[in-house]
Formats: C-alpha cells, structure tokens, sequence
C-alpha cells in the first residue's frame, strides 16, 4: 500500500471523461478519402523532397517523399490514385500556415501497391527491423510526432535497458488506443516485442489506465506468454499519459526536472506506435493511415475510424455525420491539449489522435475574474509548480521572475486552467511566456554570438595591420639593405 | 457558430467558480449565524443585515469610483466579509459602529489594496481589530443568551430576545478565572459571546462541508487547532489552575470560527501545503499566547492579522518542489 502510495504523483485532476462517446463500439475501417494532402513540410519545419510529380500515377504505399536523413520521416501514399498537383495548401499548423503539399486523387482500390509476403518477424535482426521502421517512416502516434527510429537508435547508444508502453491516453474523449488495445492487442504485443529487440532493452512495461478494463484484459491475455512484458493498471488521474509521470507510476523512477527519460535509461513509445511497428515489420507496410478518435457532443455519429493520413478534416466530419450547429470549436487531439482547428480544409497528419466538435455546453467558457489566490492550481499541478504566481508575473512581462519560479518546466497540460475557478486562461500565460524566454534567449545568443564575430574581426584587423606594417617594414629594410649592400659593393 | 481562431487550450472546465466558492462559504455559515439569532435575539440579526447590506452597498461605491465592473458587487466576496465581521461582533453592538466596521473592512481592508484577491489582510479580522481597538466598551458588552424557549407544547419568547439592545454581561473568556461554563455548553452554543463564535458544533459542521467541497485544504485548520491546543495542553498539565484547558481553549471564543473559516481565508492564507501547515500552527500559537498572557481577552483576531502578514512571506520561501528536482527526488 505504502509503495502503492509513494508511486503516485503530486497534483493531477479528474476532467469529466466523456469517453464512453466512443469506448465500445470498435473501429470503422469503411472510410475511403476522395483527395488526400501530403504537407511537405513538418510543425517543426522540416522539409521534404517530392519524388512524384504531378500526373504521377501512385499505388497505396509508394514512397512519395522523404527527407534528408533519419529525423524526417519519409511520407507514402496513402491511397491509389493520381498526382493532381504539387501546391501550396494549408499544413496541420494551427496558424493555417500554407506550405507544397502532394495532391492526389484517390480511386476506390483499397489494395498495397505492392504485397510482401510475411516472414517470421521474430527471427530478424536489430538491424533489420530498424530498417523496417525506418523505410515505414513511422513516427510517435502520441502525438509528438518524433521519428521512431531515431527514438530507436538513441536508446541503442544509450544503452536503455527498459521499454515503457503508453497506454496511458488521459485526455478526456480520446479513445483510440483504447480500442486499437482492445481490438489489436496481439497485434501491440508483437510489436512491443520487435520494439524491445531493436532498442535493446530487455524487460517492456506497459502501463494503461484502469478506466480502460477491456483493453487491459485484452492485453494481459495477449501478453500473458511472454516474461519480459509487463501490463500495469495506472490510476485515472490526468495527466497519466505525460511520459514523466506515467514513469514515475511504473518505475518510481523520477525523471530529472529539464531532463528527459533517456537519462535513466529507459525509452518510451506510445500504444499505437507499437502496432504500427509490427505492420511495417511483419508486412513491411509503411504508416499511411491511422486510428483517430472523433467526438464531442457536436458530432453527429461519434466515433473511432481508420483515417488514410492527409484527410481533410471536413471529409472525416462529413462522414461521422458532420457537425451540429452548437458546435464551439473543432479540435486536433483532446480538449486539455489540444489544437484549435483553424480551418476545415487543414488535411490530417500523422500526430492526430482525434478530432473533436466541442459545444459551448462542454469547453464551458466562462467570464475571466480575479485571481483569489484558492490555491487550486497550486494543488492540481503535476509539476509542482505555482501557476498563480507565475501567470501573475507573466501578465506583468516579468519573464526572468516568471522562469525563476520554473515555467520552463511546464507541460502545457492545463491542468490548472481546468481547475481554476475565475477562469483565468493561465496556460496562454505560460505559452506567452516561453515564447517571449526563448526569444530573448535567441536574441541573446545572436547578440553574443555577433559580439564575438566582431572582437575576432577586430584582431584580425589589428593582426593584418600588424603584419602589413611588419611587411612594410621588411620591405623598408629591405630596400635599405640591397642599398647598403652595393654601397658596400661600390666601397669594396 | 464554430470559433476557429486558434487559442490556447484547454477546452474544458470545471463547473466551479470564484461565485459558487464564495456563496458556499456563506451558505455554511448561516447556521452559525442564525444560532446567534436564536440566542441572542432580534438584536443579532439586525446586526447581521446591516453588516452584510452594508458591506456590499460600500464594495458597489468602490467598484463605482473605481470605475471597474459594479455586478462584481454581488460576487459574495463582499457578503461574505459583512457576513464574518458580523459573526466576530457582540450581538448587541450599536448599529452604527457594525456599519462603520463594514466599510472600514470593505475600504481599508480590501479594495485600497486593489480589490478582491489582493488584500493582505482578512478584511474582517482587521476591522473588528480597528473597533475592538476604538471602541473597547461596546466591543466587549457581551450579551446573555436569552433563547426562545421550545420546551413543553408552547413556543416562549422571553422579552429580551426581542430587545434591540438585548441583555449584556461577560463573556466566557474574559470571566475565564471566575466561573467556569461547561463545555456542553460551549460545543452547543448556549454561551455568552459573539454573535457567531458560540456554537462550536455548528461551524465545525460548516467547516466539514468546506473541506469536502474542497474550497478549504485540511492542512490550515488541523495545523490551526494543534498549534492551539498542543502548548494548552502543555500548560495546562504543568499548571492546571492559572491555564485554560485545551478543549476549553478551542470551544471558547472565535477558535472554532478561526480554524474553519478566518485563517482558511483562501485571498490571505499560503498555497502551498507546507505553507500552510506552518501558517495555521503559528495562528494557533498566536492565540494561546495572547489569550494566556495578553492583555487582550481574545486573541484570535490578532493573531490571524499577524500570521496574514507573514504568508506572502511563507508562499515566497515554502514553495512546492518541482517534480524531478534535486530536493523533489531525495524525497522519494
């Protein structure tokens, strides 16, 4: 019990789940796109180069764009059909930033371009299984969307030695790791397997919260031959799902504050990313489409379907029965972290776990009052901040007392806006406050770095005049010099 | 109309509210109070509307001159100050002075500091000092219960419930040494007193009710009745004829009242739960000194006052440790 206890952490709230929305009905894998958009740039900037051109003809699977090395992922068709054109068009960026994007019209086909035939996956290699992931341009399904592979080989060098699963999917309606857990549990199984194997790490924990019963009995089942995998029941406490604190539950290992798991060792990967690993290994078939969670009391049929990735968000709402003329807002992911959708033309990413039609009667906006210092924030934080104070110093720009009191280490996870009882938006403080640090912080370093380049070009100059000078003055004597030297010669 | 300009999130809340937290308290705090009127008569509860009425119309005029938004008035902040200050008085204090001692709560007390959220001290506690200090004759006239009667099949009124100024002699505290009152007595309420204070068992009830709505934190009122009562009892076994006992201590005056809703005063008490602990242990502390060895008959006022003043203080020093750092992981 007492150990029970000491694996807790501080802080956490209960939102209202609202998972049963979607919890039980399985996933929908009818949904077929009439147009795809594939975003060649990433949210982080990245680039990548086209390898189709317009009028191509592309098969579901073909390679269509990748990057210059492992931190891009490669991107795939997700469906038959032809390359109408190479772009501009709005990228998943909430600032409804434009960017080239691949265009295709999909045909009807749902078949792979190209079938391997399956092989025993148990019996390859390390290398070959990261190849695999690499070639499936697989990246974090929970949503922060760092290439898998990378993840992978970081873990090797490091020499991690223990896999924690995800399961944990805190936010309130998401529920499409629940249902890929209860429907494809052998299927995550096996892919924790592949994924222990190519990390080398040896021993997987899996930890899922326990308002998931049917997907954590699935998995025990699927799980129960094998030693090195352990299936835990975390408390349902938000945020379960952040990897420090799911860590924390499963391990009672503390993840350094500004630190990050690999530092102890230990690698972590979400639910579906697991099964999309054993997809690309067992079938060599590359993340083209995923499981997305669409909900909120707007949407007429919610529910979880298999969505091809580029699908604009208005083709997905139209098929769950689009959305209901009390809808507030449309959002990427779930209501605590979640991003607003700023248009419906926005084509889905591989980072999306759910869309959500919020009524007024959900988001509950409220009017803003004055902080009354309750001390609620103080208690719901995971992180052990103060979110009253530091938002205080925020709203006066007072940013080195604001990263003073530690908002650099907040994960944004809106607990203490949920609970915050005048309504103060103290997440937007807090995002306002990091961009202004980081920005100062470049600003900083520009400065510093210009200040150098200009001390180095003044000792340069200073050593060219020097040396000009020490030139000249060679060269004075030596015209002096040839001058006494005929002197002498004449003397002579 | 769906909303697609990008904001930060969450999108969603809790259904609480800055509104709902006042008007609970005040809620919680009307058995108390209304224990007051049944003891001590109609006296009481014009005090208690003239503190209460006043203390909103003085916040409206603020907010007014101010020129900030006048429904916010009507928060239940405002209420909720008259409310207590009233509760803290002598059921039989002069009109004028319980009207004075609300505007003086609500303009001194709170919006000179900038309104709600940003005063120092408890509003309240400060006026009562303020009256307590100005006028010590009518701030400790304490009245005699005078209770209507329900005994038998008859409903008797004595005539000095319906006495504006009521029936005045000393309160338990202050006849401390004299003659002791039993501590039935003081749990149910049938004592001398403040208006509000005299019924221990219906602001414990109150303050459960808090604590299981989650507006209050545990950590102030069992920090608050331990620093009481731990060095009373102390006293108490050492030299049991000059010092009060500790329940003695708790049940009498505003201890009760103190623990549950003064020191618990969410604007002026730390966040943090060791801050917390500390503040309340020290309020405790406070009042025992002051009771035992002051010159002052009660205490608890004081000593919220002092302890208000330090918790800026406590929230700067007693901050939570952030979650993986050094002193976060030797704990674990």
């Amino acid at each position: 019990m007492l150990k029970f206890l000491s694996r807790r952490f501080r802080g956490g709230i209960h939102p209202e789940s609202y998972k049963n929305l979607t919890n039980a009905q399985g996933i929908d894998q009818h949904f077929w796109p009439r147009n795809v958009f594939l975003s060649l740039q990433l949210r982080n900037g990245a680039m990548l180069m086209p390898l189709v051109k317009p009028g191509d003809t592309v098969s579901r699977g073909q390679l269509v764009a990748k990057g210059r090395n492992d931190m891009v992922a490669p991107i795939h068709a997700p469906v038959n059909g032809v390359v109408t054109g190479i772009t501009q068009h709005f990228s998943s960026h909430p600032a409804k930033l434009k960017c080239d994007t691949i265009i295709i019209r999909a045909n009807g086909d749902r078949r792979w371009g190209e079938s391997h035939k399956p092989q025993n996956y148990l019996s390859l290699d390390a290398e070959e299984i990261i190849a695999r992931v690499r070639d499936a341009g697989i990246v974090g399904l929970g949503g922060a969307g760092f290439p898998t592979v990378a993840k992978i080989q970081f873990a090797r060098k490091g020499g991690a030695h223990t896999l924690v699963i995800n399961g944990g999917e805190c936010e309130p309606y998401l529920t499409c790791d629940d249902v890929a857990m209860q429907q494809y549990a052998a299927e995550v199984i096996a892919g924790v397997k592949l994924l222990l194997k190519a990390s080398g790490t040896h021993k997987a924990l899996i930890g899922v919260e326990d308002n998931k019963p049917a997907a954590l009995e699935q998995l025990r089942l699927a799980a129960a031959e094998s030693d090195e995998i352990e299936v835990h029941a975390a408390p349902s406490i938000y945020p379960m799902g952040s990897e420090r604190h799911l860590i924390k539950y499963l391990t009672g290992a503390v993840v350094p504050a500004g630190g990050h798991a690999g530092m102890l060792g230990i690698l972590v990967h979400n639910i579906a990313t697991a099964r999309a690993v054993y997809q690309a290994v067992r079938f060599q078939r590359p993340l083209v489409s995923r499981v997305i969670t669409v909900s909120g009391k707007g949407i007429a049929a919610p529910r979880n379907v298999e969505v091809p990735i580029g699908t604009p968000v208005s083709e997905l709402l139209e098929y769950c029965g689009g959305v209901s003329d009390s809808t507030a807002r449309l959002l990427f992911g779930g209501p605590m972290m979640g991003q607003v959708i700023s248009s419906p033309y926005i084509p889905i990413d591989k980072t999306v776990g759910g869309i959500l039609a919020l009524t007024e009667e959900e988001v509950r906006p409220r009017p803003q009052s004055e902080c009354i210092r309750c001390g609620q924030c103080v208690r719901a934080c995971p992180m052990g901040l103060m979110p009253f104070q530091m938002a205080a110093y925020a709203r006066l720009s007072d940013f080195s007392k604001t990263e003073a009191l530690g908002v650099g280490h907040c994960l944004s996870c809106g607990a203490c806006s949920y609970v915050c009882p005048s309504a103060l938006p103290l997440v937007q403080y807090f995002q306002f406050a990091k961009g202004s640090i980081n920005a100062n912080r470049l600003k900083a370093q520009r400065s510093a770095t210009a200040k150098q380049l200009n001390e180095e070009r003044v000792q340069r100059l200073a050593k060219e005049a020097e040396a000009k000078a020490a030139a000249k003055a060679a060269k004075a004597a030596a015209r002096k010099r040839p001058a006494r030297a005929t002197a002498q010669e004449s003397e002579s | 109309m769906i909303d697609f300009e990008p904001k930060s999130g969450p999108f969603a809340h809790t259904s609480n509210s800055s509104n709902r937290i006042m008007y609970t308290v005040v809620l919680t705090l009307l058995p108390a109070a209304l224990m007051g009127v049944y003891q001590f008569g109609l006296a009481s509860l014009q005090t208690l509307l003239v503190c209460s009425v006043v203390a909103i119309i003085a916040e409206y005029i603020c907010l007014k001159l101010l020129g900030r938004a006048t429904s916010a008035c009507l928060d239940g902040s405002a209420l909720l100050t008259g409310l207590l200050l009233a509760m803290s008085l002598p059921a039989t204090v002069p009109m004028w002075l319980a009207a004075f001692g609300s505007v003086f709560a609500i303009v001194v007390g709170k919006q000179i500091y900038g309104g709600l959220g940003q005063n120092l001290f408890n509003p309240a506690m400060l006026a009562r000092v303020m009256l307590l200090i100005c006028f010590p004759v009518e701030m400790t006239t304490w009245a005699v219960p005078t209770p209507i009667d329900f005994s038998g099949n008859q409903v008797t009124v004595p005539q000095g419930w319906l006495q504006f100024d009521g029936v005045t002699a000393a309160t338990s505290l202050s006849g401390l040494q004299h003659e002791p009152v039993s501590l039935a007595a003081q749990f149910f309420g049938s004592i001398g007193g403040s208006l509000g204070e005299t019924s221990a068992l219906l602001i414990l009830l109150g303050g459960l009710v808090l604590l299981y709505r989650r507006i209050i934190h545990w950590a102030i009122p069992v920090s608050f009745i331990a620093g009481l009562c731990v060095p009373a009892a102390i006293a108490a076994l050492i030299a049991p004829e000059s010092f009060a006992s500790p329940l003695s201590q708790l049940l009498s005056g505003g201890a009760m009242l103190g623990a549950f809703y003064i020191a618990t005063d969410l604007v002026t008490s730390p966040t943090s739960v060791r801050g917390q602990l500390i503040y309340g242990a020290m309020c405790g502390l406070l009042i025992w000194l002051i009771r035992s060895f002051g010159n002052y008959p009660e205490g608890v006022a004081f000593a919220v006052l002092m302890v208000n003043a330090a918790s800026p203080l406590i929230d700067h020093y007693l901050r939570p440790s952030i979650f993986g750092s050094k002193s976060a992981v030797e704990k674990s």
